[in-house]
């Protein structure tokens, strides 16, 4: 349950800080880290939800702009970047990409509830 | 110890971020470029993207509406001229900011912002050839010009428009992939990129310094035979036979010309880097309604350019409640450069002039600031030119301008052993000129006689201006300012140490070679010499004859012409020069000296149809035979020099081999035998089947998988996933399909000039400048097919018609 409600927020935070023009690329960032500091897990189950949550976030986002777009440029993109005109490995790479950076924050805000809470 | 993983973990997430938000090497920073908020994925166009909507600027006088049609071609109704241009500048920007940035900055000699060090060379090259220093006296002409300065300005402050109002998301991708910001427009960028046109026009069609080196081993009778400036079978753009009046101005030949000049035969190291392609040419016609079905002239355009994506050309509609002008534009400048209005038509292809010469300076000493002149010693202008480059510190280099124009090389930039000589270079293009003028004119005119008045002031770079009017005239004229030069004159390196060398004058305008409404109903250029022998000056240039010839034969035999007729002639693939030599090359072929596979070659050339199609085998076996037929006569000629002497022309070659069998030249003056041209053309061809035949186990026989058709993007190898290659057209420099490799016909145009106007064009490419628009390469398969798109020539009460595809509003803020 804390799970998908973490996976959910992690999500829905990094696809609202994408929409709004003023946060940074890395905005959805912190608020991974703040996410796995109110919704207590163990690190690895952190990590996942946070990782899982952005892969959805910019899979999602690149998935979405690369079906309106009919993947005209993602083919040319993925010529770019060695993955063979795969617009589908692009959007994965692209997710990945968001998913590690959520989950490593994710995981910085789970052992920081850790500390906390063994020093309460 | 609990405390370790959160910093580990922390310090993982903040080194992450850091990492991801620079660039590693040429890869852009991953983190931004994968941001769906910011990078690429932004750049990816809904295919059903709206354009239309409404805009509130500052500096527009009142309301400018913008239709534009299903292929995103903007019509713009303003309600004057500085509102038009104004919004022509936006547009401009909106769809093609990087290019005309890119552009720009490169005309300027600062290429290596974007580039990097690689590009120091060609940075300095530009800044030595004096282009913003031409830049920046065209700029005072047009200046000094109330009108014309508001126009200009009202440009510049359409593009910032668009460029203030840029976000990062918005960049175009390549300022994404560059990590490059854009600059703010300016009107000496507009006057920038219409050099970056005269350089590509006019810097390449002259072979000074080869010829020079040409001069040191040939005799005055091998110069002739080997460079001659009237070619046999010539048909000039003025039909021959025409009376041209006694010459206005008559320069006289220094008096030591022969000793210091003609005789002098020291060479010359020094050799341009970045070479514009004389193959820059183009072809225009234009036949008389005596010769069409309709009863009214039809006129046909397409300049022969670089192929580039984006292209080069943005196809645009300009009108206010003065005049209706539709046609292409150069992004970067305003008005419509080819085009038609409700009365006239017009195009332009390239004279091919020389009006580029190298003059040797003496310096006093090693500051070269000092230089003999006339007797004294006279100081140059020194110009310090700051290189500012992408990652690293900036280069400065010195320029002095001397009275015959900038020192282009001296040892403070020797490409090779260029050292020894300071080589000035004065070039029409330097000179105060305002080449807008002409076409904000031409946009305007109604008849012949405001065409003439429209172009007599166009300087360079020289282009043959071709006219047609719904009245019924048809008209061309080579226009620019061209000197007036003795015999001889800037063929090569001339002497810079007094005023007689100087060019002494220009041809007066009414004399530059022109034709109007001739008994036979036609005319047309294709970059050959203008006119024939008969011409009082001396013009020297890089001519092609070949195209010429086919159109004029093709032209002098239609009737009844309509515009599909026209667009079969630009569809042309005849390869004439084939047919004027096959006979001399088979005729020298020694079949006996052949294996079984250089046989089966021999036939499919001998029995091929001279059509250069894309699946011609005929078409690669004939030009790979006939290039190494050229390489084996000349090479070892112009290899007596080093760097070479200039190659001939291939109609040179050609006139040569027709006209005398045991032509000289054939023997190799490498070997101790005295080679015969049989045997000179039966080696080459076993030298070019054993080629052949790597290419057909490649399957690269058939000419298009030969010769590739490709189109670059601007940045070329850098960005190869935004080229199209491989393209299934045919065609050649030396056809009237002049489609080379990734060169050739930049935008084909055909106007019929009836009543209400019946215009189709095609350009390969699209509008938009974005790889992620669909606009993007949306005309390349209509044009590759030979296709064209039908002009809608929109009117003032066709704003409510259906094919409105998108309305943008612009209002003053």
């Amino acid at each position: 349950m804390k799970f998908s409600l973490s996976v959910i927020l992690t999500m829905l935070g990094g696809i609202g800080v994408s929409l709004w023009a003023y946060t940074p690329w890395w905005g959805f960032v912190p608020v991974a880290f703040v996410l796995a500091l109110i919704i207590h897990q163990v690190p690895a189950k952190a990590f996942a939800s946070g990782f899982l949550g952005m892969l959805l976030a910019w899979g999602g986002l690149s998935w979405w702009i690369d079906w309106q777009n009919t993947s005209l440029l993602s083919k040319q993109v993925a010529f770019l970047f060695p993955l063979q005109g795969s617009s589908a490995a692009l959007i994965l790479l692209t997710g990945i990409l968001g998913g590690i950076l959520s989950g490593v924050a994710a995981l910085a805000g789970s052992y920081l509830r850790v500390i906390k809470s063994k020093s309460e | 110890m609990r405390i370790l993983p959160f910093f580990c973990s922390a310090a993982i997430t903040i080194g992450l971020v850091v990492v991801l938000d620079r660039p590693l090497g040429k890869v852009p920073p991953l983190g931004s470029f994968f941001s769906p908020q910011y990078g690429f994925w932004q750049n990816a166009e809904p295919v059903n993207q709206d354009f239309g909507g409404a805009l509130s600027l500052q500096g527009l006088q009142g309301p400018v509406q913008v239709y534009f049609d299903d292929r995103l071609v903007p019509h713009v109704f303003a309600d004057n001229d500085q509102d038009l241009y104004f919004v022509q500048g936006y547009l401009h920007a909106r769809f093609r900011l990087f290019q005309i940035d890119l552009q720009t900055r490169a005309a300027a000699g600062r290429a290596s912002e974007f580039a990097g060090s690689k590009a120091i060379n060609f940075d300095r090259e530009q800044r030595r050839l004096g282009m913003v220093y031409a830049a920046e006296n065209a700029l005072k002409e047009i200046e000094a010009n109330p009108l014309f300065r508001s126009l200009f300005d009202a440009y510049t402050a359409g593009v910032n428009s668009y460029i203030d109002q840029l976000t990062d998301a918005a960049l175009p991708i390549e300022y994404k992939l560059l990590q490059c910001k854009p600059e703010k427009w300016s009107n000496l960028k507009t006057a920038l990129l219409l050099k970056m046109m005269s350089k590509m026009l006019s810097a390449g069609t002259e072979n000074d310094l080869a010829n020079t080196n040409a001069k040191s081993v040939f005799m005055p009778d091998e110069l002739q035979q080997l460079y001659p400036q009237v070619p046999d079978s010539l048909l000039p753009i003025v039909p021959k036979g025409t009376i041209f009046p006694k010459p206005a101005i008559i320069p006289i030949k220094p008096t030591d010309a022969d000793s210091l000049y003609f005789n002098n035969k020291s060479t010359v190291a020094a050799q341009t880097l970045d070479r514009p392609d004389p193959g820059n040419g183009s072809n225009n016609w234009v036949v008389a309604g005596s010769k069409t079905q309709s009863g009214s002239p039809i006129l046909a355009n397409d300049p022969h350019l670089e192929l580039s994506l984006p292209s080069i050309w943005f196809e645009i509609q300009l009108k206010t409640p003065t005049h209706n002008s539709y046609g292409v534009s150069l992004p970067g400048s305003p008005f419509v450069v080819i085009g038609f209005n409700d009365s006239i038509a017009w195009g332009v292809t390239n004279s091919q002039r020389d009006v580029k010469d190298y003059y040797e300076i003496k310096f006093k000493d090693e500051a070269r600031s000092t230089y003999w002149f006339n007797g004294e010693w006279v100081p140059a202008k020194m110009r310090i030119e700051e290189i500012k480059i992408k990652d690293s510190l900036s280069v400065f280099d010195t320029v002095a301008y001397t009275v015959f124009g900038p020192v282009q090389f001296d040892n403070r930039f020797s490409n090779a052993a260029a050292a020894d000589r300071n080589l000035a270079v004065r070039w029409a293009a330097h000179d105060p000129s305002n080449e807008g003028l002409t076409f904000y004119k031409l946009n305007k005119a109604h008849n012949y006689t405001e065409y003439e008045e429209a172009i007599q002031t166009f300087t360079c770079p020289g282009q043959n201006f071709i006219f047609a009017s719904r009245a019924g005239d048809i008209a061309i004229w080579q226009q620019g300012r061209f000197p007036a030069r003795w015999d001889g004159q800037g063929l090569y390196v001339m002497p810079g140490q007094d005023s007689s060398y100087l060019w002494q004058g220009y041809i007066p305008q009414q004399e530059n070679p022109h034709a109007i409404n001739p008994e036979r109903g036609y005319l047309q250029s294709a970059n050959q010499r203008a006119a024939d022998g008969t011409y009082p000056y001396f013009i020297p240039g890089s001519y092609i004859t070949a195209r010429g010839v086919r159109i004029d034969n093709k032209l002098a035999a239609m009737s009844g012409i309509t515009p599909q007729k026209m667009m079969e002639l630009h569809a042309d693939y005849f390869n004439i020069t084939a047919e004027d030599i096959r006979p001399v090359l088979l005729a020298n072929i020694d079949e006996g000296q052949l294996n079984v596979k250089e046989r089966e070659f021999l036939e499919i050339f001998r029995n091929w149809d001279f059509l250069a199609t894309p699946d011609s085998k005929g078409q690669t076996i004939f030009q790979s035979f006939w290039d190494t037929v050229q390489v084996s006569i000349w090479k070892d000629e112009i290899s007596r020099t080093s760097p070479l002497a200039t190659w001939p022309t291939e109609q040179t070659t050609i006139e040569w081999l027709l006209r005398d069998t045991v032509y000289r030249y054939a023997d190799d003056i490498n070997t101790p035998q005295v080679e015969t041209l049989a045997m000179t053309v039966t080696t080459s061809f076993k030298k070019a089947a054993s080629f052949l035949q790597l290419k057909e186990a490649e399957g690269k026989l058939t000419w298009s998988r030969f010769m590739n058709p490709s189109l670059y993007h601007l940045l070329k190898d850098a960005l190869p996933a935004f080229a199209r290659k491989g393209l299934s057209v045919g065609g050649y420099g030396n056809i009237v399909n002049a489609i080379k490799h990734s060169h050739g016909p930049s935008w084909r145009m055909v106007v019929h000039l009836v009543d209400g106007i019946e215009a189709y064009g095609v350009f390969p490419g699209g509008q938009s400048g974005n790889p992620g628009s669909r606009f993007y390469d949306n005309n390349l398969s209509v044009w590759e097919k030979g296709e064209y798109n039908r002009c809608w020539y929109m009117r003032e009460n066709d704003r409510s018609s259906e094919q409105v595809k998108w309305v943008l509003q612009f209002n003053k803020s």
